[in-house]
């Protein structure tokens, strides 16, 4: 078996330094972290282990067996790649040709490496797509990527890895794509993987929960520096850098409870919407008889994985969207004839739900200009400052911003005309831990300032946690749990409820080993 | 896919219906009397009555246009006194400027329509996907630049100018080639293709520079995605990545391009057909809207009308045979 180890590991684009002296081991058959925020170098370091860098310098010693990785020839390097060491991307989608059928593609690879008769490749990709548990391989194996649900794509990804056995599996964010349940499921088999064919792997992550249950050893890593690294049990449990403390102390926690007493705000009443599809006779029920009160000054969270009916649920709650069937009022005045902003929505993806062309003062003036004010500037300086940005952001435009300022930007213009309710969808999934945990302490210390009513939309159940005074989990349109935070999470009552609580990463690598055995319970049973 | 077929077919039948009425009402409000034209001069009154009641144009724009439909199907007959004349179906009106039925005129001029679109078609599809590789692939920057310049080139220069030059250089100083004209193909391939091959060229230049840089393009945005790099993550030789994995992505967007192209030039190449004097549908319809011979005009519109529509439809199955993802339904 075959030893990796890093020493000294550079990697610059021209001036910036992507890494800054990186090193680590990792020992035949051990699985190791690498963890990080956006810039830290992680993705840098994961391909410059498979000599995939164009254009980047890569300097210091990456030894793998008897090579040395970072000065080996093109020819060494294609007989290392997949053979020896394969790779398992983050997009599952796009990471697999749309023009191939899985099957080729992993006998493509297979034929490529060992030579195998055209006959043998298939067998081995039907194989290699059986042992990553994909129903029917035999048959499956015909299809191409986009008849795969994504978390069926990565297990394809991952068969294609497994196909050559390789000596090292390099899984770069293999899970940020999936939907909490699918995501365990994949990191459960990545782990058997590792059990039952004695590869090692270095798997590279955002999430410490990802890592907690899956490595033995973990890197912490941060603008291109190891800022501590050791066994995964040591360093998440006792962290000794401040940099691990402070992501630990980002990690959402569950909050104290509060009293809620205000009545209902907004009112659902066997809101159904359903769409029409193109020439077939069934329309999707997006949301399918949901009833609900919003509170007053309450924060509801709503808990679902993709295609639960989430989005519509929140477009529905906003006016944006026109239920099918049910009423939706809002302090008893239906949603959809209502005027003047006081209902307004946070939205996922503050790069696109901002006006690329226009300045960000100009964006959040918006609603200000529609309600009549003339010379919105003084406002929306002020609505940026509560934000927790500057006045001078005004005239910037929103491609000059990182990713948490251009969430505050989204929630300044939902404040600017002053709503009664929020509704947030999905607004810190596309953050890094440390700006996801600010944005949160800022919704709530607006919610309080402002006196505001939130419905709080996402997939991520220790998010909702913290934020959520009670919760609504959705599932295939309907709600099935409904109850406050405490309740939902220590007595989960519906099976779905409980599955996806077992699926969420946790930090704490006992724990996460736990559920993990709680899962393979259940999968048995 | 029956289904999308026969929902298709039904489609372009609209479409060309709905453009025949259009046309049709056209014809009806064109402020010149076709008949005055035919009638010559001299033309008493009681004389153009009788020319306009042969010609069918004294009757109200709805019976115009149901005997048009008729004729259609049909054929009709248009008979002034003694001398009647008969248009067979499918009848798209009858020329009195060249005593023709229209789809004679037209089918006539097809072949040589057809072969200087499908000649140009293939020229530019070969010379401008490889350009567009050579260019897109960029192993050499100085070949990238060259493609470039000459793409910029290629759209900028006039058709004329291409085919006077060309006409000067090989016919009139080096002699290599025949003065063009039209031999059918089933004559003499040979000779087709050596008197086709000069305004196969000239067509073919302004083509070959869409292709080109939308092969480039395409080339180089598909080596940038995803895939790709799984491919290369996965030990396979640039070579084959380019080859199997690249090259249908990049030249899907060329299938649509392509196939309605070769419908437009079909009709409308009229300056390289008067340029080297070629008898095609391009130059009957100059010819007819010099002559005011509106029954050709609308007969050539039609058949541009049916040729776009059927080479969309066949772009559509061609591109659900490239791409899996495409579903017709």
């Amino acid at each position: 078996m075959t030893d990796l180890v890093v020493e000294d590991l550079r990697i610059r684009f021209g001036e910036t330094v992507a890494v800054d002296g990186l090193s680590f081991e990792l020992p035949a058959g051990g699985a190791l972290g690498i963890v990080g925020e956006s810039g830290s170098g992680k993705s840098a370091t994961a391909l410059a282990l498979l000599g995939l860098h164009t254009a980047a310098t890569v300097e210091g010693r990456i030894t793998f067996g008897a090579d040395d990785l970072t000065a080996l020839t093109e020819r060494r390097w294609r007989q290392v790649r997949g053979a020896e060491i394969a790779m398992v991307f983050q997009e599952p989608l796009t990471a697999l040709s749309p023009f191939h059928t899985i099957g080729d593609q992993i006998a493509e690879v297979y034929r490529l490496h060992t030579g195998s008769t055209r006959r043998a490749a298939r067998d081995r990709a039907v194989e290699v797509l059986r042992q990553v548990h994909i129903p029917d391989p035999a048959r499956r194996a015909a299809s191409y990527p986009h008849q795969f649900s994504g978390g069926m794509r990565q297990r394809a990804l991952i068969a294609m890895a497994l196909s050559c056995r390789p000596q090292l599996i390099v899984a770069d964010e293999p899970t940020t794509a999936l939907d909490v349940t699918v995501q365990a499921q994949i990191l459960d088999l990545l782990d058997e993987v590792r059990e039952t064919t004695g590869t090692s792997l270095l798997l590279i992550s955002h999430d410490l929960g990802v890592v907690a249950g899956s490595t033995d050893r973990v890197v912490v890593m941060r603008r291109g520096l190891a800022v501590e690294q050791g066994a995964t049990d040591a360093v998440l449990v006792a962290p000794q850098a401040a940099y691990t403390r402070e992501l630990l102390a980002a990690v959402p926690r569950a909050k104290p409870p509060r009293t809620i007493d205000g009545g209902p705000l907004l009112r659902l009443a066997g809101v159904r919407k359903h769409f029409r599809q193109r020439r077939r006779a069934e329309p999707v029920r997006a949301v399918d008889d949901v009833t609900l009160d919003v509170r007053a000054g309450e924060t509801l969270g709503i808990v679902g994985e993709s295609g639960t009916g989430k989005t519509t649920l929140a477009r529905l709650m906003t006016g944006l969207l026109s239920p099918s069937a049910g009423t939706i009022t809002l302090d008893g005045v239906d949603i959809t004839r209502r005027r003047g902003g006081s209902v307004q929505m946070v939205f996922q993806d503050p790069m696109s739900s901002l006006n690329p062309r226009r300045t960000i003062g100009e964006s959040i003036a918006d609603p200000l200009r529609l309600s009549g004010v003339r010379d919105p500037r003084p406002t929306v300086e002020d609505l940026l400052l509560r934000v927790g940005l500057t006045r001078a952001l005004y005239d910037r435009f929103p491609h000059q911003l990182s990713g948490g300022m251009r969430q505050r930007v989204g929630i300044a213009r939902a404040l600017a005309p002053r709503p009664r309710l929020i509704v947030c969808d999905e607004p810190v999934s596309s953050l890094d831990v440390t700006t996801q945990a600010q944005v949160l302490s800022l919704l709530e210390d607006l919610r309080a300032e402002f006196g505001l009513t939130m419905v709080f939309v996402s997939h991520d159940l220790a998010v909702l946690r913290q934020i959520a005074d009670r919760v609504a989990v959705l599932y295939e349109g309907r709600i099935v749990e409904l109850g406050d935070t405490a309740e939902v999470y220590d007595q989960p009552q519906h099976a779905y409820t409980k599955e996806l609580l077992a699926a969420v990463p946790v930090p704490d690598p006992a724990e996460a080993r736990r559920l993990r055995a709680l899962r393979r319970a259940q999968v048995t049973a | 896919m029956i289904g999308y077929l026969v929902r298709r077919l039904g489609g372009a039948v609209l479409v060309l219906f709905g453009l025949s009425l259009l046309l049709y009402g056209l014809f009806y409000l064109a402020p010149s009397d076709p008949a005055i034209l035919t009638c010559g001069k001299g033309c008493t009154p009681e004389r153009l009555a009788e020319v306009r009641h042969a010609m069918g144009v004294d009757e109200s724009i709805w019976a115009q246009y149901q005997h048009f439909l008729t004729g259609l199907v049909a054929g009709r007959d248009y008979s002034s006194g003694t001398l009647t004349r008969h248009c067979p179906a499918p009848c798209l009106g009858y020329s009195f400027e060249t005593d023709q039925p229209v789809t004679k005129l037209l089918l006539d001029r097809l072949p040589v329509s057809a072969s200087l679109a499908f000649g140009a078609e293939v020229l530019s599809l070969v010379a401008g996907i490889g350009a567009g590789l050579l260019a897109g692939l960029r192993r050499y920057r100085w070949l990238d630049r060259i493609v470039n310049g000459l793409v910029l080139a290629g759209y900028a220069v006039p058709v004329f100018l291409v085919g006077l030059l060309l006409l000067l250089l090989f016919c009139v100083q080096l002699q290599w080639l025949p003065f063009p004209t039209y031999v059918p193909l089933t004559t003499d391939p040979l000779a087709w293709a050596q008197n086709l091959l000069l305004p196969w060229v000239a067509l073919a230049v302004i083509q070959t520079a869409a292709y080109a840089r939308l092969t480039r393009a395409g080339i180089q945005e598909t080596l940038a995605e995803d895939h790709i790099r799984t491919a290369r993550a996965y030990g396979l030789p640039e070579s084959r990545i380019v080859w199997r994995r690249a090259l249908r992505g990049a030249l899907l967007p060329l299938v649509t391009l392509t196939a309605i192209d070769l419908a437009a030039i079909m009709t409308s190449a009229v300056l390289t057909e008067t340029m080297f004097g070629l008898p095609g549908v391009g130059q009957l319809l100059v010819g007819a809207v010099n002559q005011i011979d509106l029954p050709v005009v609308v007969g050539v519109t039609l058949l541009t009308g049916l040729l776009i529509v059927a080479a969309n439809a066949i772009a559509d199955l061609l591109y659900a045979a490239v791409d899996p993802r495409v579903e017709l339904r």
